[in-house]
């Protein structure tokens, strides 16, 4: 049966509780919470003067109260060397989340690293190195020396682009302005390095590179835009399960109507009415559901699009408003540049992306008036466009990207109230680095440059290729080879004689092997390549700032000790530039070593201060004293000014018509649909006969790093999910719960069949970057200009491995939906 | 009893607004007294034996609205019409769930189609023949259920929840 904790009561957050502001470490969203800790020896009581509410706690509470947790909201951990109660709980004072809390953010506490409660016990606690045939603990200084003279030696004859580099480039756990700055000016400021990827793509690049090019930073508007909108355009985000508070809190309102009153605050006399959207998947998912539950069916366009043809219909879309005169002429003239020639470039009829998408010519045109067409009055609509993973791991990003900015710049719909054109985001952001600029562009493909048998060292920070890269499998056997090369070179030399030992190394990485470090917070797939683990800290175990979605700015305040030895990311890259300039000087290389001054730091607000603080736009008004002042709320970047002590922001960009380019006009760009553009995608479509399409669910974050320890989540996910059609399983004979395979030519994998009668036939969808299903091992190499993977546009046959396992046979394959109206 | 079935009945969006949030209502206060002495705490709640109702009570997919275990926690008996492996009764295919969603507390409806419950505050759906798993949603457990008893006569006893009910920290108030 489904999993229970047998817990039916919890300790009383006593009223002299610490209170700690804490943004969830999570998604993009950041909703904010509070920390409550307290010596484990006592707890509150029921009366509203014992405990942190003020509230009897003897009467049952309702709905939403602020007075209550959750099992997975509680933990014991240490705090300062003593043990204390943690209570992890939603803030409902916060604008982002008003108190909800998601199945992922309201289990913090419960996944935290407790020894006195069992729970994320797999953390790492020691720098580990391989010695005498497997990890063993050591010191600091003892694992950074050897990391510091293998990087070195291999610098030394390979020059830096022998160090190749995988590292977050993140907010949240796992990244942080701090840790962003601290391994940016490691890699970017004391070296060069150019053979380097960021952490869910094999090169070091933006996933948003149009809208950059086109002068549109890519999140640009604010949460309360979807409050505000008439139409929402949402575009390969399924936002309920991924972005869960954001559409709660801010786009639920819109569609049921309840923001009306605020619409009219905001817009006077402008006719208003509840949202319309218009949800581009070809998935019907929970989000297109929750939206018909609450707009009604007739407020609602899902367009189910053949897979990969998004940018037909957009083109189509910007050639429909434009014959119809529905553009924004003025906007367009005020503020850009090249809208004629790239109508020109992109012109498209509708009955021609009818036929490319699969859709009615009805509906395009239908989208195209939801869209533009003007309101009553001739008011202009105001309309938000959101698009996240769908597009940009999708086909021809860099163009079907631009061709959704050019719909949002030609409708005047960025830097307005209910408007932008934003991605939805994955994790939070908190990226402060030097200039990438000697990366080049395109960026080099490491994955592929490392299945070429090139690089002689790989630092991995924070990053699972095993389970999150394209072309996996083929990586994980190079990769296991190459590092497996040095693995016998180190087991041929006593660990103590240090000059022996790297010279063994080297010897191997001669002969085509990788020297692999890993930092990290958890044992990860590639770390069992790894020679070296260094353990981080996460969130919460130190103090973290990030930025969410509307690029709301706050400090997670440190509320309790990291595991064992584990060390701030940043501080570990200190540590080790520190070593680094140490080895170069004692081999007479003072130039070099000089260039790792400037690492003195000795806590992560010290790497803020040189980091975010001196180098960012308005940084120099940003201070950790003033984000804990700014509790929960922060403020959006970037600050312009403080006043009485409080950081002031910016609610949108570009709300003066000024956009990011030398001449503040922001630039059309020209995107012709050109088919699946990746190379070998075509003929995989021929070949096989299921697309394989991939992506999330709500109760698993990423690569469910931290979920693979939480009880909840594996009773639910004992393996990834494949959602397939009763018809397509009746024909391979499988029942619900089967294991079947997933392959093609570029590999194999396995999954869970979960009947989904909305699944359209030869269409499944599969839970993506699961350790015990790696969906990427069928992803093929093919890759953009720019070097974006193309993950969602993958096509395999399918075959029964065997019955459900005991493990499955408890679970539930009802429908994810909620019945619009309960029998 | 200030029960959920009107709530039920009313419709989610009353919920949404507010209107229908549940009444705290009077319980037993048990706050412990500040003493020298060191005074002696159970390790488990210490649930009561209540009967809820009796077999000849319930119609094969039809909710049964009971509170347990006191007046202000309501929830539901089903005969689902098939055997569950936590189920009792002489077909063993009676369950008992709180209808609070453990997510915001929203009381839930049930939907006989599937035999599930469902919370109109954000979506969350519970499977009432797999335990109360939540097939989807943002509550962080499952539902809480009841530990169910028959005895001779056919009376349907609760005697224990598994998991904490919403909107308490102590299942026993």
């Amino acid at each position: 049966m489904a999993y229970k904790r047998q817990i039916g009561r919890l300790p009383i957050v006593p009223a002299d509780a610490k209170e700690h502001n804490v943004v969830c470490h999570y998604c993009i969203v950041g909703c904010g919470y509070k920390a409550y800790t307290w010596d484990a020896r006592y707890e509150g009581g029921t009366a509203p003067s014992e405990n942190k509410f003020g509230t009897d706690l003897t009467a049952q509470q309702e709905a939403e109260t602020a007075a209550w947790y959750a099992p997975s909201m509680y933990n014991i951990v240490r705090q300062d060397g003593r043990d204390v109660h943690l209570v992890i709980k939603p803030d409902k004072e916060c604008v982002v989340n008003s108190g909800l809390g998601s199945v992922r953010g309201a289990r913090m506490a419960e996944m935290s690293y407790s020894r006195q409660r069992n729970t994320q016990l797999h953390r790492l606690t020691d720098p580990l190195v391989w010695r005498y045939g497997q990890l063993q603990p050591t010191s600091w200084d003892d694992a950074l020396d050897l990391v510091a003279r293998v990087t070195a030696a291999v610098i030394d004859e390979q020059g830096e682009d022998g160090l190749f580099v995988s590292a977050f480039d993140h907010g949240g756990a796992g990244g942080g302005y701090e840790n962003t700055w601290g391994t940016g000016k490691l890699y970017f400021g004391a070296m060069k390095v150019k053979n380097i990827r960021i952490h869910n793509r094999p090169a070091y690049n933006s996933e948003v590179h149009a809208s950059r090019d086109m002068g549109v930073g890519e999140l640009n508007n604010c949460y309360e835009d979807a409050e505000l909108a008439d139409t929402i355009v949402a575009v390969g985000t399924n936002a309920l399960e991924t972005q869960t508070n954001y559409f709660l809190n801010h786009w639920v309102p819109n569609l049921r109507g309840t923001s009306l009153a605020k619409k009219q605050a905001e817009f006077g006399s402008e006719p208003v009415d509840r949202a319309r959207i218009i949800i581009v998947d070809p998935r019907r998912t929970v989000t297109v559901n929750a939206c018909e539950v609450e707009a009604g069916k007739d407020n609602v366009l899902h367009l189910a699009i053949n897979s990969g043809t998004d940018l037909a219909l957009f083109n189509a879309l910007l050639t429909h408003i434009a014959d119809k005169g529905w553009t924004d002429k003025a906007f367009i003239d005020a503020s850009t540049s090249g809208f004629e020639k790239a109508l020109t470039a992109n012109r498209m009829t509708v009955e021609e992306a009818a036929r490319i998408t699969g859709l009615a010519a009805g509906d395009i045109v239908k989208a195209a008036e939801w869209i533009a067409r003007p309101k009553a009055g001739g008011v202009r609509r105001r309309t938000m466009f959101a698009y996240e993973k769908g597009l940009i791991w999708g086909n021809d990003n860099y163009r079907t990207n631009g061709a959704l900015v050019n719909l949002a710049l030609a409708t005047g719909n960025i830097g307005r109230p209910g408007g932008g054109c934003v991605r939805m985001g994955g994790h939070q952001e908190g990226y402060s680095r030097p200039s990438d600029a000697h990366v080049g562009r395109p960026a080099a493909y490491v994955d592929k440059l490392l299945i070429e048998g090139k690089g002689g060292v790989h630092h991995v920070w924070a990053c699972d290729h095993y389970k999150t890269t394209l072309n996996a499998m083929e990586f994980k056997r190079v990769y296991k080879k190459r590092t497996d090369l040095v693995k016998d070179a180190i087991n041929s030399v006593p660990y103590g004689d240090r000059e022996a030992m790297v010279a063994a190394i080297m010897g191997a990485i001669r002969q085509g092997g990788l020297f692999s470090v890993d930092v990290d917070i958890v044992p990860t797939k590639i770390g069992e390549a790894a020679h070296v683990i260094l353990p981080a800290a996460t969130s919460g175990e130190m103090n973290l700032t990030s930025m969410n979605g509307e690029r709301r700015m706050r400090l997670t305040e440190r509320y309790m000790d990291p595991p064992g030895q584990a060390l701030p990311d940043c501080l570990i890259a200190a540590r080790l530039a520190n070593h680094l300039e140490r080895v170069f000087r004692a081999a007479g290389k003072t130039d070099t070593a000089d260039k790792f001054k400037g690492f003195d730091w000795k806590s992560e607000e010290d790497a803020f201060m040189d980091g975010y603080h001196a180098h960012e736009k308005g940084g120099a008004f940003v201070t950790y004293e003033r984000l804990r002042a700014m509790g929960t709320n922060g403020f959006q970047e970037p600050a312009v000014a403080v006043e009485n002590g409080r950081i002031v922001g910016t609610k949108r960009l570009y709300a003066d018509g000024k956009f990011n380019r030398p001449d503040g006009r922001a630039q059309f760009m020209e995107t012709a649909w050109r088919g699946l553009q990746a190379a070998g995608k075509e003929a995989e479509k021929e070949k096989f006969a299921f697309l394989i399409n991939n992506g999330r669910t709500n109760d698993v974050w990423q690569s469910a790093y931290l979920d693979v320890e939480n009880e909840f989540v594996m009773d639910r996910w004992p393996y990834p999910f494949i959602e397939m059609n009763p018809q397509d399983m009746a024909e391979l004979t499988l029942k619900e719960g089967d294991l079947v395979e997933v392959y093609n030519d570029n590999g194999s994998t396995q999954a869970m069949v979960y009947p989904t009668p909305t699944a359209r036939r030869k269409q499944v969808f599969m839970l993506f970057a699961y350790p015990a299903g790696v969906q990427g091992n069928v992803v093929s190499a093919g890759v953009n200009e720019f070097i974006i993977p193309n993950y969602k546009q993958t096509w395999g046959n399918i075959r029964k491995i065997a019955d459900a396992p005991d493990g499955v046979r408890h679970l539930s394959f009802k429908s994810p939906e909620y019945p619009a109206s309960p029998a | 009893m200030k029960r959920c079935d009107r709530l039920i009945d009313v419709g989610r969006r009353r919920f949404l607004t507010g209107a229908g949030a549940m009444t705290a209502g009077a319980a037993a206060a048990s706050v412990l007294a500040p003493e020298a002495k060191a005074t002696p705490g159970a390790a488990l709640v210490s649930y009561p034996p209540n009967r809820l109702a009796n077999v000849s009570d319930l119609k094969v997919n039809e909710p049964l609205d009971v509170a347990y275990p006191d007046d202000e926690a309501p929830g539901v008996l089903i005969k689902l019409g098939t055997r569950v492996p936590t189920g009792v009764g002489p077909d063993g295919d009676i369950v008992g769930f709180t209808i609070l969603c453990p997510h915001k507390g929203f009381p839930m409806a049930y939907d006989a189609a599937d035999k599930t419950l469902n919370c109109p505050g954000h979506y969350s759906r519970f499977d009432c023949e797999r335990g109360g798993q939540q097939i989807w949603g943002h509550a962080t457990q499952n539902l809480p259920q009841y530990a169910l008893r028959v005895d001779e006569k056919g009376d349907i006893y609760a005697e224990g929840v598994d998991e904490l009910i919403y909107g308490r920290l102590s299942n026993v108030l």
